[in-house]
Parts: C-alpha cells; sequence; structure tokens
C-alpha cells in the first residue's frame, strides 16, 4: 500500500494480502439489496469481459468471416490460420523478451533489496530523504531523460535491443523494487537486526544470514512486479530497439498498425500471444501480483 | 570523523550502485535534457555532432507553448486526465463498495475485474481500437455494430476520429485496464478500517448511509490520495496506447509524449527535449508535494 507510504496500512500477512480483519456479520438478509449487489457485479464482469470476447472469436475467424455485420458472432468456420500466422510472425520477439526480461527482474530486485534493507533497517541520517531522492525516479516521465539517453547508450556503444533494455529496466526498476522491499523491511522487528549486531556481525553478514531468509515473499512480489512491467513495456522498446531486434510489444505493434492491409484475425491472435506469459504468472500468482500492486504504484 | 565513517560507510557502500545509477541516470539526464533543450538543435546534422549548435535559450518552450499544435496536445492531455481519473475512481470505488461486505464469489468477481491491469497496453490497444472503430450504419464494427443489435444506434459515434474529443474515447480503454486497480486500493482501504468504527457508528443509531458518509469515507481520504497521484502520473505519461490505437501522427489524439516521439523520429532533438522537461514540470507539479508530505509524515 504504499507510494502511499503514509496510508494506514492494513495488516499484511506474508504474501503481503491485507488480512480479513472483519467476520462475517451475517447482517445483509437476503432481499433485494443483495441481488441488487450480485446484479451490479455481474454486470460489471460483463463488461470487463467484452475485449476478452472479442479477442477470442475474431482470433479464429477466417479471412472470409470479417464482415461487419457478423462482427460479434461466433466464427462460421473456426480456423488456426491466424494464430500460426502469429506465431510465425511474433515468436522470434517472445524469446528476446524472455531474454531480456529474467535478467533484468532479478539484477534490479537484488539491487531493491539491498537498498530496501540500508533504507529500513541499517539506516543512517538522511535515509528518508535519500529514499524520496530515488522515489522519485520512478514518477518521472522517462520522455525528460530519452534524449540524453539515446545519446549515452550511443556514444558507449550499447548494443540496441536486449542488451539496452535490460539496462534500461534495471536501472529505472530500482525505485520501485527498493520502495517494496524497504516497506517489507520496515515490517520486520528491529530486535532481528539488533541481535545479529551485538553478536558481532557486519552488515553484509547480517542481510546474508538474516534479512535474505526471509525476503523470498518479497522477492516474489519484486520479480512478477518487474516481469510483467519490463514485459509490457513499449516505450523504452520503440526508442531503443527496432523491429528485428525488440520485444514483443514493439513487434505485435508492427504487426497490428504495420503497413499492411489491416488483418485483425492475426493481430488479435498476435494480441493473446504476447499477454499470455503475464496472465499465466496473474493466474497462477495472483495474490502476488495483488501484492507488489499495493505496494506499489505503477510504472506507466 | 573515523567513526563517523565507519557508521555512515558501510550503508553507503551498500546503496552506492543504485544511488550512483540514480543521479547520473535521472538527475543528471534531467539536467542535460534540460541542456539540449535550450539550443537550436533541430536537424539531423546537429543531432549527430556534424553540425553545431548554439543557445537559444528558451525559444523552444516559447515557440512550443504558442503553437495551436501543441496546445491542442496539452487540452488532449488534460481531457484524458481527467476523464481518465474521475472513470477509474468512480468505478474503483463503487465495485470496492459493492465487495466490501462479504460476498460468495468475492475472489471470482477481484481477479476478473483486476486481470486488465496485466495485459499491456499495446495488446489491449489491439482489440480497443476494433473495438473504437468509427465507422457506422451499414459498416459498422465494434461497439458501433454491438449498439445496433442492442437498439441503441443513437449511440453509435466516430470515436477516437472526434477532433475536440476524440481522446476521451481513449481513456475509455484505460479506464478499462485500471479500475480494477483502484477497486484493490480502496478494498484494502475499507479492510484497513476497525470494525469498531462502524460498530460505533451503528450503535449511535447512524443509518448505513451515515456510516458510510460520516465513518468509513473519511477514514479513505489517503487512499483517494494515493489513487489520484499514481493513476494522475499514469495518464500524464499516457504513450502506449495512443500509440497502438491511433496511429502516432494522428492530430486527433496526440498528446505531449506523441509529439515528443514524433520530433525524436525527425531528430528534431531540441524540441523533443522540450517536450520532456514540460512533461517532467507537469508531472512533478502533481508528485513532489505528495512525496515531501510523505516522507514528512515518516518522521
Amino acid at each position: 500500500m504504499s507510494t502511499t507510504v503514509s496510508t494506514p496500512v492494513p495488516p499484511k500477512d506474508a504474501t503481503g494480502q491485507p488480512v480479513r480483519l472483519r467476520q462475517d456479520k451475517g447482517r445483509e438478509r437476503f432481499g433485494l439489496a443483495r441481488t441488487l449487489r450480485y446484479v451490479a457485479l455481474v454486470l460489471g464482469i460483463m463488461v470487463v469481459l467484452v475485449p476478452v470476447y472479442v479477442l477470442f472469436i475474431t482470433s479464429f475467424k477466417g479471412a472470409g468471416d470479417a464482415s461487419p455485420t457478423r462482427a460479434w458472432n461466433l466464427p462460421e468456420t473456426w480456423t488456426m490460420q491466424n494464430w500460426q500466422d502469429a506465431w510465425t510472425a511474433l515468436s522470434p520477439a517472445l524469446w528476446r523478451t524472455f531474454q531480456m526480461v529474467i535478467p533484468a527482474s532479478i539484477i534490479a530486485a537484488f539491487l531493491g533489496s539491498l537498498n530496501g534493507f540500508v533504507l529500513a533497517r541499517w539506516s543512517f541520517r538522511g535515509a528518508n530523504l535519500v529514499f524520496t531522492l530515488i522515489l522519485f525516479g520512478m514518477f518521472i516521465p522517462y520522455q525528460a531523460v530519452m534524449i540524453p539517453l539515446l545519446q549515452i547508450f550511443l556514444d558507449a556503444n550499447i548494443p540496441s535491443g536486449v542488451p539496452s533494455l535490460i539496462l534500461l529496466h534495471v536501472i529505472y526498476g530500482i525505485p520501485i523494487t527498493t520502495l517494496i522491499f524497504r516497506n517489507y523491511y520496515m515490517t520486520i522487528p528491529h530486535e532481528l537486526v539488533e541481535a545479529s549486531r551485538v553478536d558481532g556481525a557486519g552488515m553484509l553478514r547480517t542481510y546474508w544470514s538474516v534479512i535474505l531468509p526471509i525476503s523470498v515473499p518479497s522477492f516474489v512480489v519484486v520479480l512478477i512486479w518487474q516481469f510483467t512491467s519490463a514485459w509490457n513495456d513499449f516505450l523504452f522498446a520503440v526508442f531503443f530497439s527496432s523491429s528485428q531486434n525488440g520485444p514483443v510489444t514493439l513487434a505485435l505493434n508492427n504487426l497490428a498498425n504495420g503497413a499492411m492491409l489491416q488483418n485483425y484475425g492475426v493481430s488479435m491472435a498476435g494480441a493473446l500471444f504476447a499477454s499470455l506469459p503475464t496472465l499465466v504468472v496473474y493466474i497462477i500468482l495472483g495474490k502476488y501480483f495483488v501484492g507488489g500492486l499495493m505496494s506499489g504504484s505503477v510504472k506507466g | 570523523m573515523k567513526h563517523r565513517f565507519r557508521r555512515l560507510g558501510p550503508p553507503l557502500l551498500l546503496l552506492a550502485p543504485s544511488l550512483i545509477l540514480m543521479a547520473v541516470f535521472v538527475y543528471g539526464l534531467i539536467a542535460a535534457n534540460f541542456t539540449t533543450s535550450i539550443t537550436d538543435n533541430h536537424t539531423a546534422a546537429q543531432a549527430t555532432g556534424v553540425e553545431p549548435t548554439s543557445t537559444v535559450w528558451f525559444e523552444n518552450y516559447t515557440t512550443l507553448l504558442a503553437s495551436d499544435d501543441f496546445q491542442h496536445s496539452l487540452m488532449n492531455l488534460l481531457l484524458y486526465t481527467v476523464v481518465f481519473l474521475v472513470g477509474t475512481l468512480a468505478i474503483g470505488f463503487v465495485w470496492a463498495w459493492l465487495l466490501d461486505k462479504p460476498i460468495k464469489g468475492e475472489g471470482i468477481f477481484r481477479s476478473i475485474y483486476l486481470f486488465p491491469m496485466a495485459v499491456s497496453f499495446v495488446a489491449s490497444g489491439v482489440v480497443w481500437r476494433w473495438l473504437l472503430n468509427s465507422n457506422q450504419g451499414e459498416n459498422a464494427s465494434g461497439l458501433n455494430r454491438l449498439f445496433q443489435i442492442m437498439g441503441l444506434d443513437f449511440l453509435q459515434n466516430n470515436w477516437w476520429n472526434n477532433v475536440t474529443f476524440g481522446i476521451i474515447a481513449i481513456a475509455i480503454p484505460a479506464i478499462w485496464q485500471l479500475s480494477g486497480y483502484v477497486m484493490a486500493l480502496f478494498l484494502a482501504g475499507f479492510r484497513g478500517i476497525p470494525d469498531e468504527l462502524r460498530e460505533a457508528g451503528r450503535m449511535d443509531g447512524a443509518s448505513e448511509w451515515k456510516v458510510y458518509r460520516y465513518v468509513l469515507f473519511p477514514q479513505l481520504t489517503p487512499i483517494m490520495l494515493s489513487a489520484l497521484v499514481i493513476i494522475g502520473h499514469m495518464s500524464l505519461k499516457s504513450f502506449d496506447l495512443i500509440m497502438s490505437i491511433s496511429k502516432p501522427a494522428n492530430y486527433q489524439t496526440k498528446v505531449p509524449a506523441v509529439d515528443m516521439y514524433v520530433a525524436k523520429s525527425s531528430f528534431d532533438y531540441a524540441t523533443a527535449a522540450a517536450i520532456g522537461t514540460i512533461l517532467l514540470v507537469i508531472v512533478a507539479v502533481v508528485v513532489v508535494p505528495y512525496l515531501v508530505k510523505t516522507n514528512r509524515q515518516e518522521k
């Protein structure tokens, strides 16, 4: 809960999920109010799922099935052609995205963990100021650093594509990973660190043998967060890679908005391919995903 | 001195890699960007250092701010941000409120409301581009066709092809994507309010509405502020969604972030840098007070 560092933070369990404070009161009777709530909630679900329905049906439609009158109908004949075409167009980019996102997440998470530990539990005067200065990096519009960034990367001969993007996602991932870890370490009792200090352990030793072993839940949260935001990034991809060496968001955008005749079937199958990894993570590790959302903000 | 170093040394050393990166890549580059923005670096030859540049001070800023074209972008940004904020906050709040009391299937509702957040703007742009197709009547597809099917023909419109309000159409997918996030924030807020408070209100004979109005809502103000800042700064930086739904050169829906990309693509680095700085100032006006306030409260 906190870029929002100051909001009244609800107690959380280890996964960062707010603990349910309230038991079922049984206060609400069966009846009108309850039915209305269900109706409203189900209506919400239907609206949210409209784009999903469109994605699915269109991705299975053949070229002859594209008539606008049948736009909302199920496919006349179900075909896998779009999926095959989309796979051919996107699979190299999908692979590159994995190569980029995995190291970028791991390195940024590790740096964030070190920073979070120091700022939360091995503090010094001015630590809060340092933290705020780091945090600001999360909010800046990257347009405000893009031109010199391009020049630096060019001067330093950093190859465009995966290597550039790894570096960028590590650097600009530091604020959010630091934030999540710091907030998590703030909940660790002081005594734990003090005890280790009294035993004569130094900072690194304390980090290694006391802090790191209990950091697994927030590592999961941070890794998921970084994975998702780097996977979904488009801004850096546009500026620092090309369709030959870029990630899947760029490839998908070229596929969908390319010069060629617009084929919605292929681009929608492509959109599903491109979203699959983050959706799988969301479905399997949903509660950690929510933990990341709660503890951080969002990179636009 | 030595004592001080032993206390300060190790933590700073451990922070050093990140601090250096932040100092260079955030603050250093903001300064470097500003210095580019006050030059006449408008051509490819200058951008690559073949031809020299000279300082023109704030000329690029005044040119930009005086141009109708850029004012249109700023207006779009304002409209987009207002609609995006109102939409996500209203829907997110209502969803959280509906889910606040125990209800069967809460987990399913929550998961589905939140899932669009895991999808990239580029991927959702693909389907929303189709949904927001501006064709009407015979040729209508997307939402316009859906309106016809539902007998709501009068709702058909040309979506993002409207010059003045087209940008609002792009706020719809943005709202679709982030309402669930605001819901999650508010829901955590509701759950964080101690039960005793509600009980006390009820004991005093307050109606359910009054308990919400006078007990619960005031407690949610800090969450609302966070949501405003987070969604607000995302909205100001908005780029992906607009790029994937409409083309970058599309006048109707352009915002400063898109202008910046267009300027950079034509090697007009000075203008691109100036737009970057203008965006930074706009975002900073929203974010810095929030960060300062947060920092103060922590002490």
